[in-house]
């Protein structure tokens, strides 16, 4: 970097602090670090798209090829056709569903409860937020499992989804939004005598859509991209969610190696999150950005 | 306004303030029963478990289980696998947290210094990987490193002969890593920009003034500023990478040999295995693990006030 700097003189123009703000000495260089970044960064999803549009007899003959030689549709056809593949995808949808559902219902309540009202416990329910967050989900799959089987809800999707519909994270998201609601609002609604249960619904609620918006894709995420656990919940292939579905069938075949029929699978499972993201990636973003921070 | 004295409101006004706690705790009740069956309860009760011999077959016996006491840690410390996926999980840590975070400060750097143009592109791109589904790319990473792959195509052209990367004891480990990196970067890329950016630009200015080259002020302004976040980060990465499971269940299940298999690995084929007393003491050892090095790095990393 300090090759890259240009002479300094003592007498500081202002062109030259914008220089200093912008660094502008470095840029073709840096543009061309970045754009090399981001190819290698895209390589994956490149590979990904080129493999699923190659015919099965193409990827046999050359497994390693870049492109192409025809395109074809044909894996994609024949995923849609293997057995189960609609069953999972179905399952995902019904299970994110849930979660979101769960998440959206659970933690605006609890948030809203923990910034606005008083209450006996306060700070311990918020400790225990904090505290849910920092459980390793390791330490925690064996006896989740056993109380699943317990409630009976072993192999079924609400057991799937059960453990994801109120994530610690979104509480907190939505405790950090109520507090910026103004409280002489709430206020004036209790002296007009209005309950608490109307004044999150009608007050709060309406008020509250950013981070609803906020909770709703994160929990999608979580769900869509879940593993480990659906994995050890789902024991027969009529519960198993996409993620889970795509990595027993890519086992299964480990010697048949039909890589074409996984590479369609992998499009379908990135396929949502991916244009997801392309829309909304700046609150991707500044979640991160923001959560981490606080 | 009636809230704001703690004091009042306890003592002359108990039945409203009681009233208003059972109301709070309804808000909170969905929330709290989720918790508690999933969080709590099993957090606990994995500590109980890894005390006795219990078994995936006991589950409808629950009177057959004996309380062993440590003996399950005993053995797993003088089980040589689980020896042998703590130092592959160490290696994981070692490796994967500070080339995350170097690749996630360089790009945080580059897209902080005046990039105007295309500066949302590339955030998005590189945060790309984050969000997407780890069974898919997991596929991916296999096609590509597999012996006809296409990164054997790649050295192929160069005139190199690849191995079968993920078949290899020694190569293995590096892929599983270079998985793990691809897909992490972009949030510490993500967390450095935001502490980058809560740094006052006239320091800097002011700096400059004094005549403080690029690299001097890296050094002297930007690196101790932004030792918050790089906390955060590592301790962040940290914790993420001693439970790494995904990444090396998907590529190699733990193999060849045992080369990939990380303690979280450990603990589910135990959990496979129906050996649920010894999977949670391994899970035990995770959590401790997890607690050690976030409060070692606080320690270490923490701002001199």
């Amino acid at each position: 970097m300090t090759a890259l700097t240009a002479p300094r003189s003592a007498e500081v123009t202002s062109a030259d602090r914008t220089a200093v703000r912008r660094g502008s000495v470095s840029r073709p260089l840096l543009y061309a670090a970045l754009v090399l970044c981001a190819l290698l960064t895209m390589l994956p999803f490149l590979w990904v798209i080129s493999g699923s549009l190659r015919g099965l007899d193409e990827i046999r003959a050359d497994p390693g090829a870049w492109l192409p030689l025809h395109v074809t549709l044909d894996n994609f056809v024949r995923l849609f056709r293997t057995e189960g593949f609609a069953r999972f995808l179905t399952n995902s949808v019904v299970v994110a569903a849930l979660v979101v559902a769960g998440n959206v219902v659970a933690a605006s309540a609890a948030g809203y409860a923990l910034a606005k009202l008083d209450f006996a416990g306060r700070r311990i329910a918020f400790a225990a937020v904090m505290a849910a967050m920092m459980v390793p989900s390791t330490t925690v799959f064996v006896t989740q499992f056993v109380i699943t089987v317990d409630l009976g809800l072993a192999d079924t999707l609400t057991g799937i989804a059960l453990p994801g519909m109120a994530l610690p994270l979104s509480v907190f998201i939505m405790r950090q939004y109520a507090l910026s609601v103004p409280d002489e609002l709430l206020e004036a609604a209790r002296i007009d005598g209005a309950g608490e249960f109307r004044i999150f619904f009608r007050i709060f609620l309406p008020l509250a859509g950013p981070a609803v918006a906020t909770i709703t894709i994160m929990s999608f995420l979580v769900s869509w991209n879940n593993f480990i656990w659906p994995l050890i919940v789902a024991q027969s292939t009529s519960s198993y969610t996409l993620p889970v579905g795509l990595a027993a069938t890519s086992q299964a075949a480990a010697h048949v190696t039909d890589y074409g029929l996984m590479l369609a699978g992998a499009i379908v499972v990135m396929l949502p999150v991916l244009v997801l993201f392309l829309f909304l990636q700046r609150y991707f973003v500044q979640g991160i950005a923001g959560t981490g921070m606080r | 306004m009636t809230t704001t004295l703690p004091g009042v409101s306890r003592g002359a006004r108990r039945s409203p303030g009681s009233r208003r706690s059972v109301v709070a705790w309804l808000f909170l009740a969905p929330f709290a029963l989720l918790f508690l069956l999933f969080t709590a309860i099993p957090t606990v009760a994995a500590l109980g478990f890894s005390l006795t011999d219990l078994r995936g077959t006991d589950l409808r016996h629950p009177l057959a289980v004996d309380f062993t006491g440590l003996e399950n840690y005993l053995r797993l410390f003088q089980d040589d696998t689980f020896v042998r996926d703590i130092l592959n999980t160490s290696v994981f840590v070692a490796f994967g947290v500070p080339l995350t975070m170097g690749i996630g400060f360089a790009l945080a750097l580059a897209l902080n210094s005046g990039i105007r143009r295309l500066g949302g592109l590339f955030r998005s791109v590189f945060f790309a990987p984050v969000v997407t589904n780890i069974v898919a790319v997991a596929l991916i990473w296999q096609y590509a490193f597999n012996a006809n792959g296409t990164v054997n195509k790649v050295l192929g052209g160069v005139g190199l002969a690849g191995p079968n990367w993920l078949d290899d004891q020694h190569l293995a480990m590096p892929v599983v890593i270079l998985l793990g990196v691809w897909r992490n970067f972009g949030t510490a890329m993500v967390l450095f920009l935001a502490g980058l950016q809560a740094i006052p630009q006239d320091v800097y200015e002011a700096a400059a003034l004094d005549g403080a080259g690029r690299w001097r002020q890296l050094r002297h302004i930007t690196l101790p500023l932004l030792m918050p976040t790089t906390l955060l980060v590592s301790v962040l990465l940290s914790v993420f990478y001693l439970q790494v499971f995904d990444e090396p269940y998907l590529l190699t299940d733990g193999g060849p040999l045992g080369s990939t298999e990380s303690v979280a690995l450990y603990t589910y084929h135990q959990f496979g295995a129906g050996q649920f007393g010894l999977s949670s003491a391994a899970s035990f050892v995770t959590l401790a693990l997890v607690t050690l090095v976030s409060l070692v790095q606080f320690r270490l990393l923490r701002p001199r006030a």
